[in-house]
């Protein structure tokens, strides 16, 4: 039977359709979970500023710089967590049988379980990082040349298509471990308050680690240096910056592979 | 190519972690599946049953691409399950008795149409398929009724209209009647019945209540263990497993000493020597009634049918050694059980339920749960 790709992608439209429909049927709680979404960005921003009430200079980086890798993490975690964060439950869909379900159907699982479950909620919290991002690069200076235009728009994508990664791979690692939660939790919220301040602020192995190690130096640090134009503190050259969308393809091909590794050896439940 | 199921050599292994010692465990791999040899062609209905833990819905699994093998071959459709997956979705269709393909927060309409867009399906072949379910399994009351709120036996109902409305050319069910009472069950079952009817969709059925594989399957498959122990008709298994049709005969005095009858011998003496059950092995029912009439005076004579219940459950009990749960002389010559007594309300009640056959010691299908 020939598979129409058109028809594909009119399957995964009306998954998100019926999603919608579902998650709007209570007005009311929708939108107090549209107003409560933006808070946790909210506070991110907020630490920062404290942060600089104390001190004018954070790792090497002033207010405004710092803000430029606020912005940009925030945008691209925010964006990452409404697409593809709900797949931390995936301990959930093997319990409910929902992986099962989603299995039997002529398409493919991980977009399914994201569709299903799509949490519009957070719409808002994406929009508010994509706010911030906005005004840090506006109120940042920045020397405009194409390159860097181009690169305003290519580094929250790449930085979306990174945290992906690291969500799906994480959460693949509950195929086998039931428990792994925490750890889990530790990639992704972890990862999301590393990228929030330069990673000189970071030190020894715990830096190597998280920035180069995982790659998160690629989501808002080395980005933010090649639009504003600063040396790297850490003596790495300047075409670092522009390695974040490959850095991206990197994670998100890893994180395949682990999926469908996952997906081989997913053991079911019961009857 | 008619051959629509076809699997060599079929394993399904699974490692689990046992305590051994207080903080010690160790890795122990249990096989669910076993070496599963299994064709099926097209049109058939085939009854697939077994005790909990036997392997049943580890196999259903595997056929449909959801776990995939550790050894062994399987086509399905002339498709590899787990390799093609989204391709043989298309071909076939699933009820989970315990899993929902149905969208828990819209009315069931809406799921359907959703389908309809999964499964690309034409918008003329859904209709004309959702108004023959509709039709057929009583539908209309609750579709606009959102499925949480449906009772198990509407809601399916609408599992199986699910399943069917891409019109899959195999269709497999894993205990689709569990839990329904007696109206849904009839529902279901004639449902089946009438698609088996029809002739062109494979039906592969995995039920605890015997009653489906009767109604529905003229072919039964037993597995335990992970292997098949039986695979044949129904009629197959009562011959292989020695179960008789009996003869009861109820007399107006009792016998100082039962008559002894060529071919067909004594299995039960109750209500003190009032009633006489012979099982019938090479003698017919007149023979039986010849010989008593000859030296007793008849008040009643019943001819019992084979019960299935009765054999299966005698099959679960013994399953490691089918050899010897095939002796005639063996369990069927020792106290009956069962169909012996058919005055109670059911021929089957002294019978052990296959669902509380012992298991305990097998590769258990719980190994899969992790």
């Amino acid at each position: 039977m020939a598979d129409r790709p058109g028809g594909t992608l009119a399957a995964y439209r009306a998954l998100l359709g019926a999603q919608a429909r579902s998650q709007t049927a209570y007005r009311v709680s929708f939108v107090v979970d549209l107003v409560g979404n933006v808070g946790a960005t909210v506070f991110d921003v907020l630490t920062v500023l404290v942060l600089f009430g104390v001190t004018r200079e954070l790792g090497g980086f002033t207010l405004r710089e710092t803000l430029v890798m606020v912005g940009l993490s925030a945008c691209a975690f925010a964006t990452a967590d409404l697409l593809v964060g709900n797949i931390e439950r995936i301990p959930r869909y093997v319990r409910t049988g929902t992986l099962d379900a989603v299995l039997l159907r002529p398409l493919g699982a991980l977009p399914q379980l994201l569709l299903m479950d799509l949490p519009l909620r957070k719409v808002s919290r994406a929009l508010f990082g994509l706010a911030v991002w906005v005004v840090a690069v506006a109120s940042a200076d920045v020397d405009w040349t194409p390159g860097r235009a181009l690169l305003v728009v290519v580094a929250p994508l790449a930085g979306v298509v990174f945290f992906g990664s690291i969500f799906v791979a994480a959460a693949t690692v509950s195929f086998f471990w039931i428990e792994s939660g925490e750890l889990a939790n530790s990639l992704t919220y972890g990862g999301r308050d590393f990228t929030s301040y330069p990673v000189t602020v970071y030190g020894g192995w715990f830096r190597g680690l998280f920035a180069y190690g995982l790659g998160f130096a690629f989501v808002s640090y080395h980005p933010a240096l090649a639009l504003l134009g600063r040396a790297d503190p850490l003596g790495l050259p300047a075409w670092v910056g522009w390695a974040a969308p490959g850095v991206a393809l990197v994670a998100a091909a890893a994180a395949a592979l682990a999926w469908r590794f996952g997906i081989r050896h997913y053991r079911s439940t019961g009857s | 190519m008619t051959e629509v199921i076809s699997a060599r050599g079929l394993r399904k292994e699974f490692t689990v972690r046992v305590k051994a010692g207080r903080l010690r465990r160790v890795t122990q791999v249990r096989a669910a599946v076993d070496g599963l040899d299994l064709r099926v062609e097209r049109g058939e209905m085939l009854g697939y049953i077994g005790p909990n833990g036997a392997g049943k819905s580890t196999t259903l699994k595997m056929l449909t691409g959801v776990l995939t093998p550790t050894a062994g071959d399987v086509r399905v459709c002339g498709l590899r399950p787990v390799a093609q997956r989204t391709r043989l979705a298309l071909r076939i269709g699933v009820v989970f008795g315990q899993r929902s393909q149905l969208w828990w927060d819209l009315p069931l309409r809406e799921s359907f149409d959703l389908l309809r867009h999964v499964y690309r399906v034409p918008a003329a072949e859904h209709a004309a398929r959702l108004r023959r379910c509709r039709a057929l399994l009583d539908l209309d009351g609750f579709l606009a009724v959102p499925v949480r709120q449906l009772s198990l036996g509407q809601r399916m109902r609408g599992e199986l209209t699910a399943a069917l409305l891409h019109g899959p050319e195999v269709l497999f069910l894993d205990e689709p009647t569990i839990g329904l009472d007696v109206v849904s069950r009839q529902a279901v079952r004639g449902f089946l019945a009438e698609l088996g009817r029809a002739g062109d969709t494979t039906l592969v059925l995995t039920t605890h209540d015997l009653a489906d594989i009767e109604r529905l399957c003229r072919r039964l498959v037993v597995v335990d263990h992970g292997r098949i122990v039986h695979d044949g008709t129904i009629a197959d298994l009562h011959r292989r497993y020695g179960s008789r049709r009996l003869v009861v005969a109820d007399l107006d005095v009792p016998l100082p000493q039962p008559p002894v009858l060529p071919g067909a011998p004594l299995r039960q003496v109750a209500a003190d020597g009032h009633r006489l059950v012979y099982a019938l092995e090479s003698a017919g029912v007149a023979d039986v009634v010849a010989g008593l009439a000859g030296v007793a005076s008849l008040r009643d004579v019943a001819v019992v049918e084979p019960d299935i219940e009765e054999v299966v459950a005698r099959l679960y009990r013994s399953p490691a050694d089918p050899a010897q749960a095939a002796d005639p002389a063996g369990p069927a010559s020792a106290q009956v059980a069962g169909p012996a007594d058919p005055v109670g309300p059911s021929p089957t009640q002294a019978a052990d339920p296959p669902e509380s056959a012992p298991t305990a010691g097998g590769p258990a299908e719980t190994a899969a749960t992790g």
